[in-house]
């Protein structure tokens, strides 16, 4: 089981790459506006194509 | 013969037209009056009907689909938003993009849902000009990107008022980003907190699994202990943080909050781990610690989210007072100007349908002002020299030159304004309940410790210390401090599907106990504007009266319009407006008067038999005059809403006190309430907005513990609406008194009222029951740890059932009704 020595920092490592992506999201602003998103979505792209 | 013709036009034209049909762009009833036989759509306003039109004239018609709405008639100001295109204008608003466009942010009115999002984002579709078109709904705060030599800035800005959003420019920029980095800063901790407390919890399960299996190395378990602790380290120092500071300043100002006793659980669970870890003994606490950092955030940023800080009365300004304006020189010589350059002593030139930029004294002219923004009533006042005059109204007749006597942040409105402002920020925070208790809660806990730890001393002093802290740690009160923002969030979040938008906790809270209510009576009890009630004449007359208030810009001309829309309009050979009186013309031969009842019977004869309606003063009353001989006669009134009775009597039964705050004369109010079942002293007429505000101020004053709120529209409540316990603005209100509100309700008429009331205590209720729950578990695990029955594996398993049992609480809780 002398894996695990090399396993966990392992693991922990790739946790840290994930909590850098969420900080570098947040940094972006990529949570900024959770409310328009939602209902932008519902909406279809057909009126666009007549241009 | 006039007598019998009014008669029977009379029964024909208001009851003869059966059920009311919705609007086919707003949706709300279609009044009997506009009702158009075999037409294909039904519109309530004028308003509706063009924005109706420009949609489908575009291809826009997929608006209609949507199964969510505006449901507010469509308000036009007739500006030209002119200053939009003004050097300074754009110096302040507007910036350059990379790619050579300008980009500017804009203020909506009455941007609330999917359809509006849509519609707004599709203007680049019709604007050639516009390239890009993002809507924030949360904020109304639309983000243009547009060529600037291709299309001005005015003209998209008359295009977005023709869709019925009537565009400002967004000065709450800075307060904005001052909320979105306080949110992000928030949610970077969560996400902190919440990948280390998963990853402690890893070893964490290893060391359970071999505690209660056949048992685990002690090199491993060295190993995870010391792996934890790593962890937990920057869990304390980074997210959690907040909670040490929290406490402190709580204990530097003598007031206990419930950051006291996560601060103490924290630190004791934290220390006494790290010092088992270094010792190699004992019980670590490191998953139960950064589990609750984790939670407690999510609690606290829930909480944090739910209250939005009042806008700065600099930015209400720009609501509701137009951003340009023009000046009269030495020479006689009329120049465009930014409303913030006009200085005391200027004289400025106010045209008909424009609102005034500063406060001052008429010059030269006549005139009727609409001093709807300060009285809250739609009936227009006339104007000669020498009357004062006031930033913000509306001037609808005729010229005026005004010299200026205040101006920008001193004028009568920016006063109101900043007393909006000072009132809202003078407000006492209502402590919730929670954070009540938690002075009890931090001597209970720390008596109880202690007392675990002289009881367990004797037998074992380490021992002792473990089951001490162990206490503490268990009785740490995350369910406790997230069981009223859990509870609040769910409940606003059901609430908004149904048209009630609550801005925080608090108003909830003090909604729950019934109190005093003052509720304004223009646009808030009545529908908030002059409609065409009755109509005494002959139908072929309609269409002179249409065609000569076509081009009037009178708020009854408007009443008129919207009544009759539809009808053909014969050409008008010549027409003169008088001020304070009425409109003269000649169309199709004839010559026709309409106006007042003195000023038509000066013209005209025949006046005599229609004396009857002029003693109501709830009725505005409006004669037409034909070739000299008065042919009809129309009444004006602001109707009640019809749920208004019902709704205040339901707020009666569940014990409210309700009183009537009106700036119309008292006459009016007494009888309106009498409609409503009110007492005469409880309906108080010709209330300035300041007289409103010493009414709230003083009800307050008198009984500190009272719930008094006060349910307004307009600018001239949102000065009481700030004083009160809670401000609640109706449907349709101003943007400066939605600001100001705690709640704003979308849905129109009075019932929501009752649903949020008792929505509100169902919510306490909620609050409560989550509370015994965390206390119950609190007790229980005081029980076990006094006892010494307790370990890290039973502490790590109830604290999060604790709050699980809470978050489940809050969700199956019946606050509001739910929407499917």
């Amino acid at each position: 089981m002398s894996i695990l020595y090399i396993v966990l920092p392992l693991a922990l490592v790739i946790v840290l790459g994930a909590v850098v992506a969420f900080v570098w999201a947040t940094r972006q602003g990529q949570f900024d506006d959770l409310d328009t998103p939602p209902l932008r979505v519902l909406h279809d792209d057909e009126p666009r194509r007549r241009q | 013969m006039l007598a019998t013709s009014a008669a029977t036009a009379g029964a024909t034209s208001h009851e003869g037209a059966g059920v009311p049909s919705p609007c086919a762009h707003c949706g709300l009833p279609v009044p009997t009056a506009l009702h158009e036989d075999g037409a294909r759509a039904q519109f309530c306003c004028g308003g509706c009907r063009a924005v109706f039109e420009i949609l489908h004239d575009h291809g826009l018609d997929r608006y209609y689909e949507f199964a969510e709405r505006r449901t507010t008639p469509v308000v036009r100001t007739g500006r030209s938003y002119d200053e939009f295109d003004h050097p300074d204008f754009h110096e302040l608003y507007v910036q350059r993009t990379a790619d050579g466009l300008s980009r500017v942010h804009l203020y909506l009115e009455g941007v609330h849902c999917a359809s509006c999002v849509w519609l707004v984002e599709r203007v680049p579709l019709v604007l050639p000009g516009v390239v890009r078109a993002e809507l924030h709904v949360g904020r109304s705060q639309a983000t243009l990107e547009w060529d600037a030599i291709r299309t001005p800035l005015s003209e998209v800005a008359r295009f977005l008022e023709s869709l019925g959003y009537v565009p400002h420019p967004y000065r709450g920029i800075r307060a904005g980003e001052v909320r979105r980095a306080e949110d992000r800063v928030a949610l970077t901790r969560i996400g902190i907190a919440g990948a280390i407390a998963i990853n402690v919890m890893l070893p964490a399960l290893a060391m359970y699994s071999g505690w209660l299996s056949a048992g685990i190395e002690a090199d491993f378990e060295r190993f995870f202990r010391w792996t934890s602790l790593i962890l937990t380290v920057p869990a304390i120092l980074g997210p959690g943080r907040v909670f040490f500071t929290g406490a402190w300043g709580a204990l530097r100002t003598r007031s206990l909050h419930l950051d006291v006793p996560i601060a103490i659980a924290l630190a004791a669970g934290f220390v006494r781990g790290a010092v088992n870890t270094v010792t190699d003994t004992g019980p670590i606490y490191f998953d139960g610690v950064s589990v609750l950092i984790f939670l407690l955030l999510i609690g606290r940023f829930l909480q944090q989210r739910s209250q939005r800080a009042a806008a700065a009365a600099s930015e209400l300004l720009s609501t509701v007072t137009p951003n340009g304006a023009r000046m009269v020189d030495e020479q006689g010589v009329v120049r465009e100007i930014p409303a913030t350059a006009l200085l005391p002593g200027m004289t400025m030139d106010v045209r008909a349908g424009e609102t005034l930029a500063a406060d001052g004294v008429v010059v030269d002219g006549q005139s009727t002002l609409d001093l709807s923004l300060l009285t809250g009533e739609p009936r227009p006042v006339s104007v000669d020299v020498g009357a004062n005059v006031y930033a913000g109204t509306l001037n609808v007749a005729a010229p005026l030159r005004v010299r200026v006597v205040r101006s920008g942040e001193s004028s009568r409105v920016a006063r109101l304004l900043q007393q909006v402002e000072q009132s809202a920020r003078r407000r006492a925070p209502i402590v919730l309940l929670a954070n009540r208790m938690a002075g009890v809660f931090v001597i209970v806990t720390l008596v109880l410790a202690l007392a675990t730890y002289v009881l367990w001393y004797r037998d074992d002093a380490t021992r002792a210390l473990d089951h001490a802290i162990a206490l503490l740690v268990v009785t740490c009160p995350c369910a406790l401090a997230m069981a009223t923002p859990l509870a609040v969030t769910v409940a606003a979040g059901r609430a908004a599907r149904r048209g009630i938008f609550v801005k925080g906790g608090d108003a909830l809270e003090s909604l729950s106990r019934p109190g005093l209510l003052f509720i304004d009576k223009t646009g808030t009890i009545t529908e908030g504007r002059s409609s065409l009630l009755q109509w005494h004449g002959e139908e072929s007359l309609k269409p002179l009266v249409l065609s000569l208030e076509q081009g009037s810009t009178h708020p009854l001309a408007e009443g008129f319009r919207q009544a009759f829309a539809g009808l053909e309009t014969p050409p008008v050979e010549s027409s003169t407006h008088v001020p304070g009186g009425g409109i003269r013309g000649r169309v199709l031969g004839h010559d026709v008067v309409i106006g007042s009842p003195s000023f038509v019977s000066s013209a005209a004869t025949g006046a005599t038999s229609c004396r009857e309606m002029h003693g109501d003063p709830a009725y505005t009353p409006v004669w037409i005059a034909v070739d000299g001989v008065v042919r009809a006669r129309a009444a004006f009134g602001d109707a009640i809403r019809v749920d208004a009775r019902e709704s205040l009597d339901r707020l009666r039964a569940q014990g409210w006190r309700v009183r009537m705050l009106s700036g119309d004369v008292s006459d009016v109010a007494r009888a309106v309430g009498s409609e409503l079942g009110l007492a005469v002293v409880d309906c108080m007429g010709e209330m300035s907005p300041e007289a409103k505000l010493r009414q709230v101020a003083e009800a307050r004053a008198a009984d500190p513990g009272r719930t008094v709120v006060m349910v307004g529209d307009g600018v001239n409540d949102a000065a009481a609406m700030a004083a009160a316990t809670v401000g609640i603005a109706v449907h349709g209100g101003a943007e400066a008194s939605l600001a100001t509100a705690d709640v704003y309700l979308t849905t129109p008429g009075l019932s929501v009222l009752v649903e949020l009331s008792a929505g509100a205590a169902n919510t306490m209720r909620v609050i409560r029951r989550n509370i015994a729950f965390s206390l119950a578990y609190n007790v229980l695990g005081v029980g076990l740890a006094i006892t010494g029955v307790i370990n890290p594996l039973l502490g790590a398993i109830m604290m999060p059932m604790s709050s699980l049992t809470v978050v489940l609480g809050s969700w199956l809780g019946r606050t509001f009704p739910r929407v499917s």
